[in-house]
Protein backbone atom coordinates (compact mmCIF):
# COMPACT_ATOMS: atom_id res chain seq x y z
CA UNK A 1 0.00 0.00 0.00
CA UNK A 2 3.08 2.08 0.71
CA UNK A 3 2.84 3.07 -3.37
CA UNK A 4 -0.20 5.09 -2.82
CA UNK A 5 1.73 7.68 -0.79
CA UNK A 6 5.23 7.18 -0.91
CA UNK A 7 5.11 10.24 -3.38
CA UNK A 8 3.29 12.42 -1.60
CA UNK A 9 6.41 12.45 0.43
CA UNK A 10 9.33 12.27 -2.33
CA UNK A 11 7.59 15.99 -3.10
CA UNK A 12 10.34 18.74 -2.66
CA UNK A 13 9.81 22.38 -1.93
CA UNK A 14 11.30 22.68 -5.40
CA UNK A 15 8.35 20.95 -6.81
CA UNK A 16 5.72 22.82 -4.55
CA UNK A 17 7.38 26.36 -6.14
CA UNK A 18 7.38 25.04 -9.56
CA UNK A 19 3.14 23.99 -9.18
CA UNK A 20 2.79 27.41 -8.17
CA UNK A 21 4.69 28.68 -11.41
CA UNK A 22 2.45 26.23 -13.65
CA UNK A 23 -0.90 27.16 -11.54
CA UNK A 24 0.47 31.43 -12.09
CA UNK A 25 0.81 30.08 -16.03
CA UNK A 26 -2.20 28.66 -16.28
CA UNK A 27 -3.93 31.74 -14.46
CA UNK A 28 -2.36 34.20 -16.66
CA UNK A 29 -3.19 32.38 -19.95
CA UNK A 30 -7.23 31.48 -18.97
CA UNK A 31 -8.11 34.79 -16.34
CA UNK A 32 -6.01 37.39 -17.84
CA UNK A 33 -6.09 35.62 -21.40
CA UNK A 34 -1.98 36.16 -21.93
CA UNK A 35 -1.14 34.38 -24.76
CA UNK A 36 -2.90 31.05 -24.15
CA UNK A 37 -2.47 29.52 -26.46
CA UNK A 38 1.44 28.68 -25.62
CA UNK A 39 0.94 29.51 -21.74
CA UNK A 40 -1.49 27.51 -20.75
CA UNK A 41 0.25 24.22 -21.61
CA UNK A 42 3.49 25.25 -20.77
CA UNK A 43 2.01 25.88 -17.10
CA UNK A 44 0.32 22.52 -17.46
CA UNK A 45 3.72 20.80 -18.51
CA UNK A 46 4.89 22.50 -15.90
CA UNK A 47 2.91 20.33 -13.56
CA UNK A 48 3.52 17.08 -15.18
CA UNK A 49 7.32 17.21 -15.06
CA UNK A 50 6.99 18.35 -11.20
CA UNK A 51 5.58 15.33 -10.10
CA UNK A 52 8.05 13.02 -8.16
CA UNK A 53 8.83 10.16 -10.80
CA UNK A 54 6.50 11.81 -12.94
CA UNK A 55 5.36 8.92 -15.89
CA UNK A 56 4.99 12.22 -18.15
CA UNK A 57 8.82 12.87 -18.30
CA UNK A 58 9.54 10.38 -20.97
CA UNK A 59 7.19 11.32 -23.52
CA UNK A 60 7.88 14.85 -22.87
CA UNK A 61 11.37 14.73 -22.84
CA UNK A 62 10.65 12.52 -26.31
CA UNK A 63 8.86 15.61 -27.81
CA UNK A 64 11.32 18.16 -26.95
CA UNK A 65 14.40 15.74 -28.66
CA UNK A 66 12.41 14.99 -31.51
CA UNK A 67 10.53 18.87 -31.94
CA UNK A 68 13.00 20.69 -30.85
CA UNK A 69 16.47 19.62 -29.88
CA UNK A 70 17.11 17.23 -32.93
CA UNK A 71 16.42 19.91 -35.80
CA UNK A 72 13.62 22.85 -34.28
CA UNK A 73 11.53 21.31 -36.32
CA UNK A 74 8.58 22.50 -34.17
CA UNK A 75 9.23 26.20 -34.26
CA UNK A 76 9.77 25.64 -37.59
CA UNK A 77 6.74 24.40 -39.01
CA UNK A 78 4.96 27.00 -36.65
CA UNK A 79 6.46 29.30 -38.83
CA UNK A 80 4.82 28.15 -41.70
CA UNK A 81 1.53 28.86 -40.31
CA UNK A 82 2.14 32.55 -39.29
CA UNK A 83 3.95 33.22 -42.69
CA UNK A 84 -0.04 31.72 -43.62
CA UNK A 85 -1.11 34.51 -41.32
CA UNK A 86 0.79 37.71 -42.16
CA UNK A 87 -0.59 39.64 -44.48
CA UNK A 88 2.65 41.94 -45.62
CA UNK A 89 0.62 44.09 -48.27
CA UNK A 90 1.15 47.18 -45.90
CA UNK A 91 4.41 46.56 -46.06
CA UNK A 92 4.62 45.92 -50.15
CA UNK A 93 3.18 49.21 -50.33
CA UNK A 94 5.59 51.65 -48.32
CA UNK A 95 8.60 49.06 -48.30
CA UNK A 96 11.06 52.12 -46.64
CA UNK A 97 8.99 51.32 -43.77
CA UNK A 98 11.40 48.50 -43.27
CA UNK A 99 14.13 50.53 -41.76
CA UNK A 100 11.81 50.93 -38.65
CA UNK A 101 11.61 47.39 -38.10
CA UNK A 102 15.49 46.93 -38.55
CA UNK A 103 15.70 49.40 -35.96
CA UNK A 104 13.50 47.75 -33.49
CA UNK A 105 15.75 44.90 -33.16
CA UNK A 106 18.19 47.16 -31.33
CA UNK A 107 17.54 45.92 -27.81
CA UNK A 108 18.64 42.27 -28.75
CA UNK A 109 21.91 43.87 -29.46
CA UNK A 110 21.80 45.95 -26.19
CA UNK A 111 20.79 42.99 -24.59
CA UNK A 112 23.67 40.81 -25.43
CA UNK A 113 26.26 43.45 -24.09
CA UNK A 114 24.10 43.71 -20.77
CA UNK A 115 23.31 40.01 -20.17
CA UNK A 116 27.57 39.66 -20.86
CA UNK A 117 28.23 42.03 -18.38
CA UNK A 118 26.11 39.88 -15.99
CA UNK A 119 28.33 36.75 -16.44
CA UNK A 120 26.74 34.89 -19.12
CA UNK A 121 28.97 33.02 -21.90
CA UNK A 122 28.34 34.24 -25.25
CA UNK A 123 25.88 31.65 -26.18
CA UNK A 124 23.55 32.10 -23.42
CA UNK A 125 23.95 35.61 -23.25
CA UNK A 126 22.53 35.74 -27.31
CA UNK A 127 20.26 32.81 -26.49
CA UNK A 128 18.88 35.16 -23.70
CA UNK A 129 19.27 38.41 -25.42
CA UNK A 130 16.71 36.98 -28.51
CA UNK A 131 13.98 37.03 -26.56
CA UNK A 132 14.31 40.45 -27.58
CA UNK A 133 13.07 39.27 -31.16
CA UNK A 134 9.55 39.44 -29.12
CA UNK A 135 8.80 36.29 -31.95
CA UNK A 136 8.42 32.64 -30.23
CA UNK A 137 9.77 30.28 -32.81
CA UNK A 138 12.72 32.37 -33.43
CA UNK A 139 13.82 32.46 -29.86
CA UNK A 140 13.28 28.81 -29.39
CA UNK A 141 15.19 28.42 -32.67
CA UNK A 142 18.51 30.16 -31.60
CA UNK A 143 18.17 28.99 -28.20
CA UNK A 144 18.40 25.46 -28.95
CA UNK A 145 20.83 25.94 -31.65
CA UNK A 146 23.02 27.49 -29.63
CA UNK A 147 22.12 24.76 -26.65
CA UNK A 148 21.40 26.98 -23.92
CA UNK A 149 20.57 25.93 -20.92
CA UNK A 150 17.66 28.52 -20.04
CA UNK A 151 15.48 27.51 -22.93
CA UNK A 152 12.38 27.29 -20.50
CA UNK A 153 13.41 30.57 -18.73
CA UNK A 154 14.03 32.16 -22.45
CA UNK A 155 10.52 30.82 -23.53
CA UNK A 156 8.60 31.82 -20.45
CA UNK A 157 10.25 35.26 -20.63
CA UNK A 158 9.45 35.85 -24.62
CA UNK A 159 5.42 34.34 -24.58
CA UNK A 160 4.84 36.40 -21.51
CA UNK A 161 6.13 40.01 -22.74
CA UNK A 162 4.64 39.73 -26.02
CA UNK A 163 1.67 39.16 -23.90
CA UNK A 164 2.55 42.13 -22.09
CA UNK A 165 3.24 44.27 -25.25
CA UNK A 166 -0.07 46.21 -24.20
CA UNK A 167 1.32 47.16 -21.15
CA UNK A 168 5.40 47.30 -21.11
CA UNK A 169 5.05 49.51 -24.62
CA UNK A 170 3.01 52.60 -23.87
CA UNK A 171 5.14 54.37 -20.75
CA UNK A 172 8.20 53.53 -23.34
CA UNK A 173 6.37 55.06 -26.09
CA UNK A 174 5.46 58.24 -23.84
CA UNK A 175 9.02 58.49 -22.31
CA UNK A 176 10.34 58.50 -25.67
CA UNK A 177 8.22 61.26 -27.55
CA UNK A 178 6.84 64.48 -27.05
CA UNK A 179 2.84 65.43 -27.57
CA UNK A 180 3.88 67.19 -30.95
CA UNK A 181 5.17 64.37 -32.07
CA UNK A 182 2.98 62.17 -31.15
CA UNK A 183 0.37 64.02 -32.96
CA UNK A 184 2.10 63.99 -36.58
CA UNK A 185 -0.71 63.17 -38.57
CA UNK A 186 0.23 60.37 -41.66
CA UNK A 187 -0.69 59.98 -44.97
CA UNK A 188 -2.89 57.07 -45.67
CA UNK A 189 -2.39 55.66 -49.17
CA UNK A 190 -4.92 53.65 -50.97
CA UNK A 191 -2.25 52.56 -53.16
CA UNK A 192 -2.88 48.61 -54.11
CA UNK A 193 0.44 46.32 -55.05
CA UNK A 194 -0.52 43.44 -58.02
CA UNK A 195 -0.57 40.10 -56.84
CA UNK A 196 2.08 39.63 -58.82
CA UNK A 197 4.15 41.35 -56.51
CA UNK A 198 2.91 39.25 -53.53
CA UNK A 199 3.63 35.88 -54.60
CA UNK A 200 7.27 37.44 -55.81
CA UNK A 201 8.15 38.99 -52.35
CA UNK A 202 8.13 35.46 -50.56
CA UNK A 203 10.65 34.19 -52.75
CA UNK A 204 12.78 37.10 -53.38
CA UNK A 205 13.25 37.46 -49.24
CA UNK A 206 14.15 34.08 -49.05
CA UNK A 207 16.42 34.43 -51.54
CA UNK A 208 18.06 37.43 -50.39
CA UNK A 209 18.22 36.64 -46.87
CA UNK A 210 19.82 33.39 -48.21
CA UNK A 211 22.29 34.28 -49.40
CA UNK A 212 23.16 37.09 -47.14
CA UNK A 213 22.29 35.27 -43.68
CA UNK A 214 22.24 31.60 -44.41
CA UNK A 215 21.55 30.84 -40.64
CA UNK A 216 18.35 32.31 -40.73
CA UNK A 217 17.33 29.97 -43.64
CA UNK A 218 15.49 28.09 -42.19
CA UNK A 219 12.77 30.22 -40.08
CA UNK A 220 12.99 32.47 -43.15
CA UNK A 221 12.13 29.87 -45.90
CA UNK A 222 9.33 28.46 -43.70
CA UNK A 223 7.93 32.02 -42.85
CA UNK A 224 8.13 32.77 -46.50
CA UNK A 225 6.36 29.52 -47.76
CA UNK A 226 3.44 29.82 -45.45
CA UNK A 227 3.24 33.77 -47.08
CA UNK A 228 3.37 32.12 -50.74
CA UNK A 229 0.96 29.11 -49.92
CA UNK A 230 -1.34 32.56 -48.46
CA UNK A 231 -0.87 34.64 -51.16
CA UNK A 232 -0.40 32.22 -54.60
CA UNK A 233 -4.30 32.10 -54.58
CA UNK A 234 -4.23 28.33 -55.91
CA UNK A 235 -4.08 26.74 -52.27
CA UNK A 236 -6.67 28.34 -50.57
CA UNK A 237 -7.30 25.11 -48.30
CA UNK A 238 -3.90 24.59 -47.91
CA UNK A 239 -3.50 28.07 -46.78
CA UNK A 240 -6.78 27.65 -44.39
CA UNK A 241 -5.22 24.57 -42.85
CA UNK A 242 -1.75 26.17 -42.31
CA UNK A 243 -3.50 29.31 -40.63
CA UNK A 244 -5.61 27.23 -38.55
CA UNK A 245 -5.32 23.38 -37.98
CA UNK A 246 -1.49 23.36 -38.52
CA UNK A 247 -0.46 26.74 -36.31
CA UNK A 248 -2.99 25.27 -33.53
CA UNK A 249 -2.00 21.61 -33.08
CA UNK A 250 1.91 22.74 -33.58
CA UNK A 251 1.30 25.08 -30.68
CA UNK A 252 -0.47 22.24 -28.52
CA UNK A 253 2.38 20.27 -28.78
CA UNK A 254 5.08 23.18 -28.46
CA UNK A 255 3.90 24.32 -25.27
CA UNK A 256 4.02 21.11 -23.39
CA UNK A 257 6.96 20.26 -25.15
CA UNK A 258 9.03 23.42 -23.92
CA UNK A 259 7.93 22.09 -20.19
CA UNK A 260 10.63 19.83 -20.35
CA UNK A 261 12.70 22.01 -19.23
CA UNK A 262 10.58 23.29 -16.66
CA UNK A 263 11.72 20.96 -14.27
CA UNK A 264 12.75 22.63 -10.51
CA UNK A 265 16.32 21.94 -11.40
CA UNK A 266 16.91 23.68 -14.47
CA UNK A 267 14.02 26.67 -14.19
CA UNK A 268 14.78 27.35 -10.12
CA UNK A 269 17.66 29.53 -10.57
CA UNK A 270 19.02 32.57 -9.78
CA UNK A 271 19.83 33.33 -13.61
CA UNK A 272 15.98 32.64 -14.74
CA UNK A 273 15.26 35.74 -12.45
CA UNK A 274 18.17 37.83 -14.36
CA UNK A 275 16.93 36.52 -17.62
CA UNK A 276 13.04 37.85 -16.77
CA UNK A 277 14.89 41.13 -16.02
CA UNK A 278 16.79 40.80 -19.35
CA UNK A 279 13.95 39.65 -21.67
CA UNK A 280 11.92 43.16 -19.92
CA UNK A 281 14.73 45.45 -20.92
CA UNK A 282 15.27 43.51 -24.45
CA UNK A 283 11.55 44.57 -25.22
CA UNK A 284 12.27 48.27 -23.71
CA UNK A 285 15.02 49.01 -25.81
CA UNK A 286 13.21 47.22 -29.21
CA UNK A 287 10.70 50.12 -28.67
CA UNK A 288 13.24 53.01 -27.80
CA UNK A 289 15.44 51.84 -30.65
CA UNK A 290 12.36 51.88 -33.21
CA UNK A 291 11.30 55.27 -31.83
CA UNK A 292 15.06 56.75 -31.91
CA UNK A 293 15.55 56.03 -35.13
CA UNK A 294 11.92 57.91 -36.91
CA UNK A 295 13.06 61.15 -34.49
CA UNK A 296 16.20 60.78 -36.15
CA UNK A 297 15.13 60.63 -39.49
CA UNK A 298 12.74 63.46 -38.24
CA UNK A 299 15.79 66.02 -37.94
CA UNK A 300 16.32 65.69 -42.05
CA UNK A 301 12.62 64.48 -43.21
CA UNK A 302 10.35 67.87 -44.64
CA UNK A 303 7.54 65.48 -44.27
CA UNK A 304 7.44 63.98 -40.61
CA UNK A 305 6.94 60.68 -38.87
CA UNK A 306 4.87 59.73 -36.46
CA UNK A 307 7.88 58.17 -34.02
CA UNK A 308 5.56 56.20 -32.24
CA UNK A 309 5.24 53.77 -35.62
CA UNK A 310 9.39 52.67 -35.10
CA UNK A 311 7.79 51.06 -31.61
CA UNK A 312 5.67 49.04 -34.09
CA UNK A 313 9.30 47.18 -34.96
CA UNK A 314 8.75 44.73 -32.71
CA UNK A 315 7.97 41.66 -33.86
CA UNK A 316 4.95 40.93 -31.18
CA UNK A 317 2.26 40.95 -34.07
CA UNK A 318 0.09 42.34 -34.20
CA UNK A 319 -0.25 43.69 -30.77
CA UNK A 320 2.59 46.45 -31.05
CA UNK A 321 0.67 47.56 -34.05
CA UNK A 322 -2.55 47.96 -32.36
CA UNK A 323 -1.15 49.30 -29.27
CA UNK A 324 0.33 51.98 -31.60
CA UNK A 325 -2.83 52.80 -33.54
CA UNK A 326 -4.74 53.48 -30.37
CA UNK A 327 -2.24 55.63 -29.13
CA UNK A 328 -2.52 57.73 -31.67
CA UNK A 329 -6.02 57.57 -31.87
CA UNK A 330 -6.26 58.94 -28.33
CA UNK A 331 -4.23 61.66 -29.22
CA UNK A 332 -6.33 63.13 -31.90
CA UNK A 333 -8.99 60.94 -33.30
CA UNK A 334 -8.53 61.95 -36.94
CA UNK A 335 -5.27 60.49 -36.57
CA UNK A 336 -4.90 56.61 -38.38
CA UNK A 337 -1.34 55.23 -38.50
CA UNK A 338 -2.16 51.66 -38.15
CA UNK A 339 -1.51 51.00 -41.82
CA UNK A 340 1.75 52.58 -40.97
CA UNK A 341 2.06 50.79 -38.05
CA UNK A 342 0.79 47.44 -39.56
CA UNK A 343 3.82 47.69 -42.34
CA UNK A 344 6.19 48.72 -40.05
CA UNK A 345 5.42 45.47 -37.46
CA UNK A 346 5.19 42.69 -39.92
CA UNK A 347 8.62 43.90 -41.55
CA UNK A 348 9.90 43.55 -37.90
CA UNK A 349 8.91 39.39 -37.93
CA UNK A 350 11.44 39.64 -41.01
CA UNK A 351 14.30 41.75 -39.14
CA UNK A 352 13.34 39.55 -36.11
CA UNK A 353 14.39 36.50 -38.41
CA UNK A 354 17.78 38.38 -39.70
CA UNK A 355 18.80 39.47 -36.40
CA UNK A 356 18.28 35.62 -35.66
CA UNK A 357 19.89 34.50 -38.17
CA UNK A 358 23.11 36.71 -37.91
CA UNK A 359 23.81 36.12 -34.22
CA UNK A 360 23.83 32.53 -34.99
CA UNK A 361 26.17 33.44 -37.86
CA UNK A 362 28.22 35.47 -35.12
CA UNK A 363 28.17 33.47 -32.06
CA UNK A 364 28.08 29.70 -32.82
CA UNK B 1 34.29 43.32 -18.37
CA UNK B 2 36.58 41.04 -21.17
CA UNK B 3 33.42 39.18 -22.41
CA UNK B 4 32.30 42.61 -22.91
CA UNK B 5 35.09 43.69 -25.02
CA UNK B 6 34.52 40.07 -26.79
CA UNK B 7 30.81 40.90 -27.28
CA UNK B 8 31.00 44.58 -28.98
CA UNK B 9 32.44 43.36 -32.39
CA UNK B 10 29.23 40.71 -32.80
CA UNK B 11 26.86 43.42 -31.46
CA UNK B 12 28.42 45.97 -34.33
CA UNK B 13 28.54 43.51 -37.25
CA UNK B 14 24.96 41.87 -36.52
CA UNK B 15 23.11 45.08 -35.90
CA UNK B 16 25.02 46.41 -38.66
CA UNK B 17 23.74 43.21 -40.90
CA UNK B 18 20.54 43.58 -40.29
CA UNK B 19 20.51 46.69 -41.33
CA UNK B 20 22.37 46.13 -44.56
CA UNK B 21 19.96 43.13 -45.38
CA UNK B 22 17.03 45.15 -44.56
CA UNK B 23 18.53 47.83 -46.90
CA UNK B 24 18.51 44.90 -50.02
CA UNK B 25 15.45 43.60 -49.09
CA UNK B 26 13.78 47.25 -49.26
CA UNK B 27 15.79 47.87 -52.77
CA UNK B 28 14.59 44.31 -53.90
CA UNK B 29 10.94 45.22 -53.07
CA UNK B 30 11.17 48.77 -54.64
CA UNK B 31 12.39 47.47 -57.98
CA UNK B 32 9.82 44.48 -57.74
CA UNK B 33 6.95 46.88 -57.56
CA UNK B 34 8.64 48.68 -60.37
CA UNK B 35 8.84 45.49 -62.42
CA UNK B 36 5.47 43.56 -61.57
CA UNK B 37 2.94 46.15 -62.14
Amino acid sequence: MSVLYENVFAVTWQQLVMWSIGGLLIYLAIKKKMEPTLLLPMGFGTLLVNLPDSGAKGVIDYLFAVGIEGNELMPLILFIGIGAMIDFEPLLVNPKLMIFGAAAQFGIFFTLCLATLFGFSLQDAASVAIIGAADGPTSIFVANTLKSQYTAAIMVAAYSYMALVPIVQPPIIKLCTTKKERLIRMDNSSKKVSRTTKILFPILVTLLVGLTASEAVALIGFLMFGNLIRECGVLDSLSETAQKVLANLVTIFLGITISARMTAEEFLRVETLLILGLGLIAFIFDTFGGIMLAKFMNLFLKKKINPMIGAAGISAFPMSARVVQQMGYEEDKQNFLIMHAAGVNVSGQIASVVAGGLILALVR
Amino acid sequence: MENLVMVLPVVGKGFLGVFIVTGIIIAGVMLLNRVAK
